[in-house]
């Protein structure tokens, strides 16, 4: 019996590396002290109250980037290990098979849990204040969205202590993650992992979509929408069309492994190619997902902290929404080594490098925004200048990436790395920086620390040129892309040293985020006046925190930069200073549900069991999210309303006008 | 003084409460988008892998147009009897709105008996899911829309209960449009299915 | 902290840093006995990729180079400070004949890039044959976990992790894998094409000059992917001769079970066999097809397999063939047009 429960265990839990043992002991203890503490300071009941249960967007968002954040910090502790192992040719600090592990949970977490959580909550936090509503249009699935997101994200990373983790790359083509090459868990973690989180970033998509085509002020056009939300409306019309495609994906390769199906096996007729196809269908415009968002960050910024109007409103909605289009017909430049031949090549080569047009357009836009402007360099503005030369040069590899037959010889290797980490984190992950340093005040209420802030901001910018420049040199000497090691012979090893030092001079950097934010919340100023930035749009208009319902009274809009035009209005004394009363009138709101929670709940057993075979937890856990479906559906509660007198207590406190 | 944009009109405004039955109907028809695409991927599937057949049957020689026709035909009913339900809605009659879902349901769930049926004849043939590439497409495509209508039936169900419960108000009025707006989304579907899997399988 | 944003302390620490990382680049650029094999091609196709590299590359940094200046010149203008004179205008926010402008040039650049683009991809096309008065050679390549194995069915020889091959004559490489997918390539004379179960690339190269090439798996396969590498050894027609008489007489034959215990999962040394099975390459392509070596109810038969293979090119026994139906033949007449264009 003890024999069959330590054979058990040996296969159940991932064993065999001291560095995996460390790692284990540290999640156990960081996990217990969690446990100990919310028990000893009694917050049990806060944590459910104010925010496991909550369907308030702000919370919700705030909840995404923090996820997002600790997410960052394991996909940046997974690209250390591999520029550790990279960094000394025939160094044998990973073997293989976790050097594979580490790559593909590099890429996974990276993009699914690092930048899509963090988009989506700054989605969350931004787009109903920006656009003058009380909340999204959908709260309940809003906090649904997340917690799939959340025990998604949480099923993916339990791979790495139990189990094992998958090891077929970010996108586990098959037959590699079919499983005659793959028999254990890891790659049903994968599945299962990324499946659940992507119903989750569906809904987003729909949600959002239904709250800003819906939801805005009255007097504000989709031509007078702030820029940001026309990034987010673009992104979500790509979710629309791409994530259908991932889910029918997965469960296609899951049914292979599951149910012995015939998809993308090599025997049975199955076609692995159509595979390749579908997952880069959803793939190619899942980085034009993370990356248009960061678009309408810059945009916000770059006016906001130029003093100036957006150059270009009308050229920037037309390039957000050609590159939203174009995005569904470039997937194939994924594999133009496939053999599909020359015309199909073709033809994807040239809608590839079409995408250059619009992106060009809205970097000149950007360029001109700044043009006459009184440029200040906050750390949101910083973030955005330091954008401009990353975007440009990776911009850059990217048509040349494009070239068909050239791309023969970048494809696979440190070429593309380079290319496509030059993009997601100049571009993205700039973005995301500058979109958090930005609406932060909005957020918690105070700015996060400057200091500290640039210091991270160089040692990011310095790490980041210094890890990726070195890569285009390596990929053209013939250094393949996912290699886990390589001899002295190949000459590849002193700038793999270089890319090294890079890649730790930006964890430096990650250190000193983590720092700035702990002193920054230690130290922090209250911001009283709500409009840190000195800015231009409808969220800056409101306290900061914003208080629950956001708007006590619904703004009206008519220009595009209303809180901007406001302030000239009123310093040239064409408003009247505010002498009458507001009216406040009682609020609906939406009631807190803890059926969210549940159901990604059993959601996450279900997955959990498909990923061990064990068909009665499965089941289980399935009929566990059908008892919420009914719970939901049979549930008739339709929230509360806030008295005006509350409101109006709550207004005078918080703009200091009792 | 950043209170003075939220100052400017406040008398001529719902104070920002939007319908949510609108919402629920948008938001709806975009999931339908989703699932239009969701389906989309899967025939593409089929139509890639139907002549992988790994030596084994092809649909010519498994389908059974005798079946599929009754199938058809029943849940082309059913989607005129949600209509009737509607109808009935629309004119305030409860019961006649009970009535026709009951109805409604009955033919789905026929439409589903019929189904399982075809699916557990092939599989007893030695035609099952993991046969070849194309009976693994076959099962999947139709029987996600299966799996579709069938969510429906335990939806259907919750709603009839309701509706016996609280009658027909704002809430459950927006829900009886939403289903039937599905249901007959699931009908336009299944028209697809008989023409490309079976129609042209048989051909 | 009340020290202004930008410290002292900041500014040495960040030059220092930017110092010591440019040093250590410089150092590495000149340590690194690396060649850059794609700048430095052997061969007619590697050529016409480089050189379409580097006109690509020009191209972008007409647009590129001057928008980052441009960049640097507004960002530094511009920038608050008490007693700036440039010029404030925040509501110049629209300027048709500014915008149109830069909607025209990317479009311009653009059309060039795609023009010349098509032309190369129809030139170099890795399945079209390369123009030579000799007769091409065909190698056929499976890759498995983790080696690869080459066959030459002309000289009935075949040889693991390493191909040797004569100079000045076009190769003609036929790939399949017997393993998850991979990606054959030797960047100093041909970009990469994927090898995949079930199906036949074609691959043309040619080196122009005698030399060992590096070369490597290039889609990752699993574990050992890292050990993926081989030579390609390009050698004058004589010593070519010789080495194959060398194989035909020094080496031991590779029998099923030889092929089958290369086919385990794990790495390999270099190795070469006086002989291999007949058809084996075409067996391993047709593997999962109904009668093929995959095929267990039907093991007895070891002959080649009923398939779809395509029988024109019946002249080398083989072809683009079965599941493959992106057949690559027909870029045969436009692809020799503009072949000679390309390689200079």
């Amino acid at each position: 019996m003890l024999e069959n429960i330590k054979q058990f265990a040996s296969e159940f839990f991932v064993t065999g590396d001291p560095l995996i043992y460390g790692a284990d002991v540290s999640i156990a203890l960081v996990t217990i002290a969690i446990f100990a503490g919310l028990t000893y300071f009694k917050k049990w009941k806060w944590l459910w109250r104010n925010w496991l249960t909550t369907v308030d967007h702000k919370k919700i968002g705030i909840m995404y980037i923090l996820a997002a954040i600790i997410m960052m910090f394991r996909g940046g502790v997974d690209a250390l290990m591999m520029r550790t192992q990279l960094a000394i040719p025939n160094f044998e600090f990973l073997h293989p098979e976790h050097y594979n592990q580490v790559f593909t949970t590099h890429g996974v977490v990276m993009i699914l849990f690092m930048a899509m959580p963090f988009m989506f909550g700054l989605f969350n936090v931004v787009v109903p204040l920006q656009i003058g509503a009380r909340d999204v249009a959908f709260p309940y699935l809003n906090s649904l969205s997340f917690w799939l997101f959340f025990l998604g994200a949480m099923l993916f990373n339990l791979s790495f202590v139990i189990g094992g983790s998958p090891d077929a790359g970010w996108l586990s083509y098959p037959p590699l993650s079919e499983l005659q090459f793959n028999p254990g868990p890891g790659q049903n973690f994968y599945i299962w992992g990324i499946q659940i989180s992507g119903i989750g970033s569906l809904a987003t998509g729909i949600n959002f979509l239904v709250t800003i085509i819906k939801m805005r002020a009255p007097g504000m056009t989709m031509m007078k929408m702030p820029m940001f939300t026309w990034s987010v409306f673009a992104t979500c019309v790509i979710i629309i069309f791409a994530f259908p495609i991932l889910t029918v994906t997965l469960a296609l390769l899951f049914l292979d492994r599951f149910a012995g199906g015939h998809f993308f096996t090599l025997d049975g007729g199955g076609n692995p190619m159509m595979y390749i196809n579908l997952i880069w269908m959803w793939g190619h415009p899942e980085v034009y997902i993370v990356i248009l968002p960061a678009f309408g960050i810059f945009s916000e910024v770059v006016s906001v902290f130029s003093r100036k109007k957006l150059f270009g409103y009308t050229s920037m909605v037309f390039a957000m929404m050609i590159i939203a289009f174009v995005s569904f017909f470039t997937w194939a430049h994924h594999f133009f080594t496939m053999g599909s031949g020359a015309d199909v090549n073709a033809f994807f080569a040239i809608s590839t490098m079409l995408i250059a047009i619009p992106t060009g357009v809205k970097i000149f836009n950007w360029l001109f925004t700044m043009y006459r402007g009184r440029i200040r360099f906050d750390l949101p503005m910083l973030w955005t200048v330091a954008f401009i030369p990353a975007f440009i040069v990776g911009g850059m590899t990217g048509v040349l990436l494009a070239v068909a037959p050239a791309d023969f010889q970048y494809h696979n290797s440190y070429f593309l790395i380079a290319h496509f980490h030059q993009v997601l984190i100049g571009g993205v992950v700039f973005g995301y920086f500058a979109g958090m340093y930005y609406w932060w005040p909005k957020m918690f209420g105070f700015k996060l620390n400057e200091t500290l802030g640039r210091w991270s901001f160089w040692f990011w910018n310095i790490g980041f040129y210094v890890c990726f420049m070195p890569q285009y040199l390596l990929g053209l000497m013939g250094m393949t892309r996912r290699v886990s090691t390589f001899d002295w012979d190949t000459g590849w090893g002193p700038l793999n040293v270089v890319s090294t030092v890079g890649a730790y001079l930006m964890g430096i950097a990650f250190i000193f985020q983590a720092i700035q934010i702990a002193y920054s919340f230690k130290y922090r100023e209250k911001d009283t006046t709500g409009d840190i930035w000195d800015a231009h749009t409808l969220e800056w208009t409101i306290p900061s925190p914003a208080p629950e319902y956001n708007f006590a009274i619904t703004p009206v809009v008519d220009s595009r930069d209303p809180l901007w035009v406001e302030k000239q209005r009123r310093a040239a004394g064409k408003l009247p200073k505010k002498d009458a009363k507001p009216k406040y009138e009682p609020i609906h709101m939406p009631s807190n549900s803890g059926i969210p929670i549940v159901f990604s709940t059993f959601f996450f057993i279900a997955g959990f069991g498909f990923t061990f075979h064990w068909v009665w937890m499965a089941v289980l856990g399935l009929a566990g999210v059908l008892a919420c479906l009914v719970a939901r559906s049979m549930n008739d509660d339709e929230g509360f309303y806030i008295p005006a007198e509350e409101v109006e207590k709550t207004e005078a406190s918080l703009r200091g006008t009792l | 003084m950043a209170q003075a944009v939220s100052q400017n009109d406040h008398g001529h405004h719902d104070h920002g409460h939007h319908d949510p039955q609108e919402l629920k109907m948008l938001g709806f028809w975009i999931f339908l988008i989703t699932d239009v695409i969701l389906f989309g991927t899967l025939f593409a599937t089929y139509v890639v892998l139907h002549h992988n057949t790994a030596g084994g049957p092809s649909g010519a020689d498994i389908f059974e147009m005798p079946g599929v026709i009754a199938e058809t035909f029943i849940l082309l009913t059913s989607s005129f009897t949600s209509g009737l339900a509607v109808l009935a809605m629309n004119k305030g009659k409860v019961k006649q709105l009970i009535g026709w879902l009951v109805v409604t349901w009955i033919l789905g769930a026929a439409f589903i008996y019929l189904e399982v049926d075809e699916f557990a004849k092939l599989i007893h043939e030695g035609h099952g899911f993991s046969g070849s590439a194309f009976l693994s497409s076959f099962f999947t495509l139709v029987g996600t829309h299966g799996l579709h209508v069938s969510m429906g039936l335990g939806w259907m169900l919750l709603l009839i209960i309701q509706l016996s419960r609280r009658g027909i108000n704002d809430v459950t009025r927006g829900k009886i449009n939403v289903i039937s707006l599905y249901w007959h989304f699931l009908d336009a579907v299944w028209i697809f299915l008989l023409s490309v899997v079976y129609l042209m399988g048989v051909m | 902290m009340s020290k202004k944003p930008g410290s002292r302390l900041m500014k040495w620490v960040v030059l220092i840093v930017t110092v010591l990382s440019l040093a250590l680049t410089v150092w590495a650029l000149f340590a690194g006995t690396g060649n850059y094999f794609v700048l430095n091609p052997k061969g007619p196709i590697a050529e016409g990729q480089r050189d379409l590299i580097v006109i690509s590359t020009i191209l972008t940094a007409i647009v590129i180079v001057p928008t980052t200046i441009i960049a640097f010149i507004i960002v530094w203008r511009y920038r608050d400070k008490p007693g700036r004179k440039a010029k404030y205008d925040p509501d110049f926010s629209h300027n048709n004949l500014l915008e149109t402008i830069w909607w025209g040039i990317p479009i311009v650049v653009i059309f060039i890039l795609a023009v010349v683009t098509v032309r190369y991809t129809y030139a170099l096309e890795p399945s079209v044959a390369l123009k030579s008065e000799k007769k091409p050679v065909t190698i056929q390549v499976v890759s498995l976990d983790w080696k690869w194995v080459f066959f030459n069915p002309e000289e009935n020889i075949a040889t693991v992790n390493s191909v040797t091959i004569p100079e000045d004559t076009p190769i003609r490489f036929e790939l399949t894998a017997d393993a998850p997918m991979n990606s054959f390539w030797v960047p100093q004379l041909a970009g990469q094409i994927y090898t995949m179960s079930g199906m036949a690339m074609t691959l043309y190269m040619q080196a122009d000059h005698p030399g060992t090439y590096f070369g490597s798996g290039a889609n990752f396969s699993g574990e050992h992917f890292a050990d993926m590498r081989f030579d390609v050894n390009a050698v004058s027609d004589a010593d070519y001769r010789a080495w194959v008489e060398k194989i035909k007489s020094e080496s031991k034959p590779m029998t099923m079970e030889t092929y089958q215990s290369l086919a385990i999962p794990g790495t390999a040394e270099k190795q070469s066999f006086s002989s291999f099975p007949d058809n084996l390459f075409q067996q391993l392509v047709t593997k999962y097809l109904p009668g093929g070596l995959a095929d267990t109810s039907n093991r007895a038969t070891h002959t080649t397999p009923q398939t779809e293979i395509n029988e024109k090119e019946s002249e080398q026994g083989q072809s683009d063939m079965g599941t493959d139906t992106k057949s690559n033949n027909e870029h045969d007449g436009l692809g020799t047009d503009t072949q000679e264009g390309s390689n200079n």
